[in-house]
């Protein structure tokens, strides 16, 4: 077992990750059992089927909606548009422009056998994998000859709103130095139960995320990268109402990076829980099939929450999201576990606390590129000390190697960063990582000191925490609020009316060959 | 680049304190000081420091000083600038409208409840419109509030409910109603393109088409909020950046009273 710098008892470590594997076994016996309504359409989008009718309503939709409209959406689009591509001879894309305008009723048919029916659909479902692989193949291909940036990664973001003029500040950005880009969507479109479609300039705070908005930044950070002979990786959200669809997207368009956390949805978009976290599963399937890094949110419990007195439940929730992933098939490499530098610059030692619970993160997530977010809560307008509290949050990135620097900015909290925002802060990292490089191997933490006590309590008060929810199940501690103090009924939230027991003839192999052949 | 360190310009100007015409303060009375930083879409190099500085002098500020440029990507550099600010502005004439009521803490203002209305009053706040962010919603609200003050869901004698984010205007209407709300806070934190005024105004005349508008008070708050913005929108009262809980709270309480309301 590895030395801890902070005195961590590596057997009560293994024990809590036992806990939560307990506890993410419990929601995974949930979920095999069940489909919605963006399962689907991601598995129509992975056999093939894109595009929008004239009102702009995209295809996968208007043929899952079909289906749940004749109350047949358990049996899924595997059944239906397979049988259909079988009986025809169309591809699934043909089918669903049939079922666009009318001509074509899926549901009408002939039934054939399900082995048929698969087989019917290899090719398109091969393709698809293939592309996917290429896709993943690409970027190993770059980071092998252009190279990258060391950890942590800087990532910034852009959000204009525009995708054109995100690939204006996200290209400075990457000659700045930053590592990852990621193109914040825009306000509310975690709510929409549909992808958008086609290249989108108009957002609140925000861009669309749509696949050929994707396509554009994607081919904009080659270039980039290519000229400053480092891989830039692009980011987005794999989030909200429809979470697999654009983690597909994503795999096919060379994303790199996808916040992709059922908690965040539940605690802070208050989307059904049993929704998201069916959702989650498929998603993080293809994100750990395309070799997609994700993030996930516990950093935002730390904006309701107090980030002293609640650094367990981020602990607690780390490992159920590590256990959770792993379910999918998301090995410990692509785990961008979120944590964050939210505590009161007025507390005393605040500094030696968040260094704690940082260097405990690393040694507990070794492996995990671990995802540090900077302060935003207690950024009030006074630019020059949020300049400093970035500085400090850096220090601790750079000293715990954090796997990806979410880069503070000195305008948070007053608008979305302006370019040179963005290039104050990228210096500051700068300055900070080469300045500081080494001295996490360099200095050792006091015996009884207030560093190894800290991770010694936020442990054991996660350990309690995890016990206390295994006995009643992770749903039933989201109706307490045992996250970020916000409560959410099983059965509240948006997206409940999306979710369907499965029925006989229901199969998904795209899940299997993602998670067998990696 | 820095040859503004040590100034030797003589300084000879009146360096007394004049209410009616105040300007910017650096080291001396009436030396005007502005610091500033901003971005040209142009190549870095002389050309650039020159527009800086013509810029500078178009702003009213004298003596323009480009202290640090850089080129933050090819066709866009940055600045660090002073200069001296010719503009004044008469202080003495200056009338800003603010919030007439006197801010007590959280067991003043229980107290204040009980004694002068005698019952719980109900608070229902929300995040409404597509705002995501529960940042100051949750400020103000939460058991915990926010830079030592507590929020409303701490005080005895309030009744808080806070429906978080993303609440469309009908459904914090509906729970209002419901809940039976002396006062409604409206948080808005997303400003891109105006949404939040959008948002608030039509909260007011949905309000006011429900003939519900003088049964409640209605307050808003976020960081591009003022008192004098609420008022405009139909609002009874705004919170700005570095208000909390008990102004709120304060508020409320002493305008239920003003107003009668039991």
């Amino acid at each position: 077992m590895q030395e801890s710098k902070v005195g961590l008892d590596f057997n009560k470590v293994a024990h809590a990750r036992e806990v939560a594997g307990r506890i993410a076994g419990g929601v995974q016996d949930f979920v095999q059992g069940y489909t919605t309504v963006a399962v689907e359409r991601t598995i129509c989008r992975l056999l093939g089927i894109d595009g929008v009718d004239e009102n702009g309503v995209p295809l996968p939709n208007i043929v899952v909606d079909e289906l749940k409209a004749k109350g047949l959406l358990g049996q899924g689009v595997m059944y239906y548009v397979g049988n259909a591509v079988l009986e025809t001879g169309k591809t699934p894309q043909a089918v669903a422009d049939g079922v666009c305008d009318g001509s074509l009723d899926i549901t009408a048919l002939p039934l054939h056998k399900e082995a048929d029916i698969r087989k019917a659909l290899d090719p398109f479902v091969s393709a698809s994998l293939e592309r996917i692989r290429a896709r993943r193949a690409r970027r190993e291909e770059y980071i092998a000859t252009i190279g990258e940036g060391a950890k942590p990664y800087l990532y910034i973001i852009v959000a204009t709103g525009n995708i054109y003029e995100d690939v204006v500040q996200a290209q400075a950005g990457a000659r700045q130095g930053a590592d990852i880009i990621a193109v914040i969507r825009t306000t509310g479109q975690s709510l929409l139960d549909y992808v958008p479609y086609g290249a989108t300039t108009e957002g609140f705070g925000g861009t669309f995320a749509t696949q050929e908005n994707f396509r554009i930044m994607r081919k904009a950070l080659d270039e980039v990268g290519e000229e400053v002979g480092r891989y830039i990786r692009l980011c987005n959200y794999c989030s909200g109402l429809c979470m697999p669809e654009i983690a597909a997207m994503g795999a096919l368009e060379g994303l790199d990076v996808m916040l992709n956390d059922a908690l965040y949805g539940i605690l802070f978009r208050d989307i059904n829980m049993q929704r998201t976290l069916i959702d989650q599963y498929f998603s993080r399937v293809i994100n750990g099939f395309a070799g997609v890094i994700i993030n996930t949110g516990e950093d935002n419990y730390l904006t309701t929450a107090d980030a002293f007195e609640e650094a367990h439940t981020v602990l607690a929730s780390d490992f159920i999201n590590e256990q959770l992933a792993l379910l999918a098939g998301l090995p410990e490499e692509q785990m961008g576990l979120g944590h964050a530098f939210e505590m009161d610059p007025a507390l005393e030692n605040g500094f030696l606390y968040e260094l704690a619970q940082a260097q405990m993160l690393r040694e507990i997530f070794p492996k995990a590129p671990l995802k540090y977010m900077p302060p935003t809560k207690f950024m009030t307008g006074n630019i020059f000390r949020g300049h400093l509290q970035d500085a400090l949050f850096n220090i601790i990135g750079q000293w715990t190697h954090q796997g990806l620097q979410l880069l503070g900015m000195p305008t948070e909290a007053i608008h979305t960063p302006f370019m040179s925002d963005r290039y104050l802060s990228i210096e500051n990292a700068k300055y900070i990582f080469n300045n500081m490089k080494d001295i996490g191997e360099e200095v050792e933490f006091r015996q009884g000191g207030i560093i190894r006590a800290r991770a010694a309590k936020v442990l054991d008060d996660a350990t309690r925490l995890l016990e206390a929810m295994e006995s009643e199940g992770l749903f039933t501690a989201l109706e307490k609020g045992i996250f970020a103090d916000v409560k959410r009924p099983k059965n509240g939230g948006k997206g409940l009316e999306g979710v369907t027991l499965k029925a006989e003839n229901y199969f998904n192999p795209f899940i299997d060959l993602m998670k067998g052949k990696r | 680049m820095s040859e503004g360190l040590y100034s030797m310009e003589a300084k000879d100007y009146d360096k007394t304190l004049d209410l009616t015409k105040i300007k910017p303060y650096g080291d001396t009375m009436n030396d005007g000081k502005v610091q500033l930083s901003f971005t040209l879409p142009v190549d870095a190099g002389d050309e650039a420091i020159e527009a800086a500085k013509q810029l500078l002098r178009k702003m009213g500020l004298e003596n323009p000083l480009v202290v640090y440029s850089k080129e933050l990507t090819k066709g866009f550099t940055f600045f660090n600038c002073y200069g001296s600010c010719g503009h004044t502005v008469d202080y003495t004439s200056i009338h800003v409208p603010k919030v007439e009521s006197t801010t007590m803490d959280m067991h003043e203002c229980d107290e204040y409840i009980k004694e002068h209305i005698g019952r719980k009053i109900v608070i229902v706040g929300a995040s409404t419109g597509t705002d995501a962010h529960t940042v100051g919603i949750d400020a103000i609200m939460n058991m915990k509030g926010y830079a030592g003050h507590y929020g409303l869901e701490r005080y005895e004698m309030i009744d808080a409910y806070n429906l978080g984010s993303q609440v469309p205007n009908e459904e914090f209407i509906a729970k209002g109603i419901e809940l039976k709300a002396d006062a409604l806070i409206v948080s808005q934190t997303v400003t891109q393109k105006d949404v939040h005024i959008k948002n608030l105004t039509e909260l007011v005349e949905m309000l006011e088409a429900e003939g519900l508008r003088d049964k409640v008070i209605l307050i808003c708050g976020g960081p591009r909020i003022s008192h004098e913005l609420a008022k405009e929108l139909g609002y009874d009262a705004g919170f700005g950046p570095n208000t909390y809980a008990d102004d709120e709270a304060s508020y409320i309480a002493q305008e239920m009273v003003n107003r009668g309301m039991k």
